[in-house]
Parts: C-alpha cells; sequence; structure tokens
C-alpha cells in the first residue's frame, strides 16, 4: 500500500509517501526513526497487521514547515529520511 | 454470527450490524446488514454518544450486547469507543464496505463532514494506496453544510439548487474562511443561489479531485460518506474527475462502518 500522509493548500502539495510493501522486514534496520531530525516518524502494526513506519499524526499538518531546514535551502542536497530509507519507500511530494 | 461496526465520524456515528447468513445456491453471500443505525451526538461527549448509538442500534435489531460477537471501530473518534474489540482505519474500513457494495470499484472516495480522502482498492477490497487531506476543511462537507446554511438552504436544498445552474463560477480561495468571503461578495452581487450552490460545490469536488488524482483514478469508481447525499456534488464531482459514472451505495454514510463490521467477521473466521 501507498500511504499518503500530508495535504494541499494554498501554498502547495505536501505529502511523504510511504510504500509499505518496501517498508515491511526494512533491509535498512528502520533507520528512518533516527535519520529525521524532527523524528516524525513512527512504527505502527497497519490494518493488515503489518508493522509499518508512518508520519506522527501531529505532523501531518506541518509538512512544509517541519521539513523545511532538511530542504535545499537548509543545507541540505539530499534528504535524510530518503538517504536512510535504503528499500525506497519513502517519497517526499515537493 | 453477528458482529458490529462503529464509524465515530466528527458530525455523526453510524452502527452497522452485520449478520452471517448461508443462502443455497450463492455462496458468495455469506453476510447481511441486520440494522444499519446513524446517531446525531449533538451536545454528549463521546464515550457517551457511542455507547447511546451502539444501544439504540442493538435496541432497534432486537439483540443485546452478548449476541455481538466482535465490535470494530473506525473513524476520527475511535479511540474514545472504549468497548470495541479493534480499531481500523478510515481507508480500510471503507475499501472494504465499498468493495462488499461494488466488487468491481478500484477508487472509493471518501467524503464526509470534516474530511476527504481517495483510496484505491484492489479486488479484495484492500486499501493499496491512500491519500487524505489532514489541514484543508475546503474539500469536506462541513465546508458545504456552512455555505448552504448562509443562503438558508439544507444541504440537499443546496445541491438540488446547484443542478438547475449552467453557470460555471471559479472560486479562488483555498482556505475555507477565505472562501466563506468568496461566497458572501457572491450574495452581495446579488448572484443566483443556484449559481452560488454550483461554484461551492463545485470548489469542494475539484479539491477533493486534486486528491484523488494522487492516487490515480481508475473505474469504476464509488462515492460514500455523507456528501454522497448531495445530488449537485454528485454531479459536481463527476465532471471534476472525468468518468462516466460515479457509483453511489445505499446509506453512503454507513460504508464504513459496514466495512469494519465485515473485517469484524471475516477476522472472527
Amino acid at each position: 500500500m501507498i500511504a499518503n500522509y500530508g495535504y494541499k493548500d494554498g501554498s502547495g502539495e505536501y505529502y511523504i509517501s510511504i510504500d509499505t510493501d518496501n517498508c515491511i522486514d526494512c533491509a535498512a534496520g528502520r533507520a528512518c526513526l533516527t535519520a529525521c531530525p524532527k523524528e516524525m516518524f513512527e512504527i505502527i502494526t497497519d490494518d493488515y497487521d503489518d508493522e509499518v513506519a508512518c508520519v506522527k499524526k501531529n505532523f501531518t499538518r506541518t509538512l512544509a514547515f517541519d521539513c523545511a531546514d532538511c530542504k535545499p535551502a537548509g543545507g541540505y542536497t539530499t534528504l535524510p529520511c530518503i538517504s536512510a530509507c535504503t528499500p525506497g519507500a519513502i517519497k517526499h511530494s515537493w | 454470527m453477528i458482529t458490529a461496526g462503529i464509524d465515530m465520524g466528527s458530525r455523526s456515528i453510524k452502527v452497522v450490524l452485520l449478520e452471517e447468513i448461508k443462502v443455497d445456491g450463492a455462496p458468495q453471500l455469506k453476510y447481511a446488514v441486520k440494522k444499519a443505525h446513524v446517531m446525531l451526538p449533538g451536545e454528549m461527549d463521546a464515550d457517551e454518544a457511542a455507547e447511546k448509538a451502539y444501544d439504540e442500534a442493538l435496541k432497534a435489531a432486537g439483540v443485546t450486547r452478548d449476541d455481538i460477537k466482535a465490535v470494530f471501530v473506525t473513524g476520527a473518534g475511535r479511540s474514545q469507543v472504549k468497548f470495541a474489540t479493534e480499531g481500523v482505519t478510515e481507508m480500510t474500513a471503507g475499501a472494504r464496505g465499498a468493495n462488499y457494495m461494488f466488487p468491481q470499484v478500484r477508487t472509493v472516495v471518501d467524503v464526509g463532514a470534516e474530511e476527504g480522502r481517495g483510496v484505491k482498492v484492489d479486488a479484495d477490497g484492500k486499501a493499496i494506496d491512500f491519500a487524505g487531506n489532514e489541514k484543508c476543511a475546503a474539500g469536506a462537507g462541513s465546508f458545504a453544510e456552512a455555505m448552504s446554511r448562509a443562503l438558508q438552504m439544507s444541504l440537499k436544498e443546496f445541491g438540488e439548487a446547484s443542478l438547475r445552474s449552467d453557470k460555471t463560477i471559479p472560486m479562488n480561495a483555498q482556505c475555507t474562511v477565505f472562501a466563506e468571503s468568496e461566497v458572501v461578495s457572491l450574495i452581495h452581487a446579488s448572484t443566483p443561489s443556484q449559481d452560488i450552490a454550483k461554484a461551492v460545490l463545485d470548489a469542494v469536488a475539484s479539491r477533493i479531485c486534486a486528491m484523488v488524482r494522487r492516487v490515480g483514478i481508475e473505474e469504476s469508481v464509488a462515492l460514500i460518506g455523507g456528501m454522497a447525499h448531495s445530488v449537485g456534488f454528485v454531479a459536481s464531482l463527476k465532471k471534476a474527475l472525468d468518468v462516466q459514472d460515479v457509483l453511489l451505495p445505499e446509506m453512503p454514510e454507513s460504508i464504513s462502518a459496514l466495512g469494519c463490521a465485515l473485517i469484524a467477521a471475516e477476522r472472527q473466521q
């Protein structure tokens, strides 16, 4: 399943997509949990009893601001969460 | 075996009681809805309202709590239903419920009072891709309801009025607050109420459509949630999605509760 967490507002579309099929049995040792400086990810058991990462609820309405520090303007060339997720499950829409 | 599904929505509570059946010659028919019940909680707190809605549904069906094998709950307030056996997300519940009503459905659009979402579903009713809007109220039923109140119409009349309009008035504001001020400006400009109704429903449909496009539109498309009762919204959504038809189930607001009851029944097997 591809789970899109985020929102669309007047300034743009801000979604973090997690491909749960790539996230189950994570080959990166759940590196996303520690890679994100804001610790935005957590592991949940989804409705199909699979342990997968998701974006914590309190961040889903403020992604544009919470992720801003890691975007190019913050000096990063690649996003820490995407680099850490070697199975390639995490994507940003912006 | 009877199972219960509860959808704790932000505006109303939906309870569906599902009974296992055996129909000779139709083995695919395994379950039937025993009772569907909708309750507006009014001033009650969530725990109390859930208890009351559940008890009302049981009473209407002529069964007791002891007769219910499992109670699964979904919706924004699902964590507040203390007596539930398990909780499932709105995406999973909506996908399963829509698949039960229309097995051919591949895209489920769920528009409730506070949130809209698009879910891509496989042939087994499993959600394979979803997108919601956690932030914007302009793509949800409560916005259309607020605008219908401003025009002194019920939501049903609002939807019917929009069908009488052949004008397209774009609403540019993304935010409910600004969109509301656009509606006030249209009222002051003596714009006919049917044209305003169409502008509002077109705007809600376009917000929802933008979200559904994230998961991809694959026919058949079903609309569930309370907004499916608005004929005007259905017309606007059909146009925005550019699809031949949008399937509308019976009791559209209770489809997620039905999905919950189905998942509860399947997990008891």
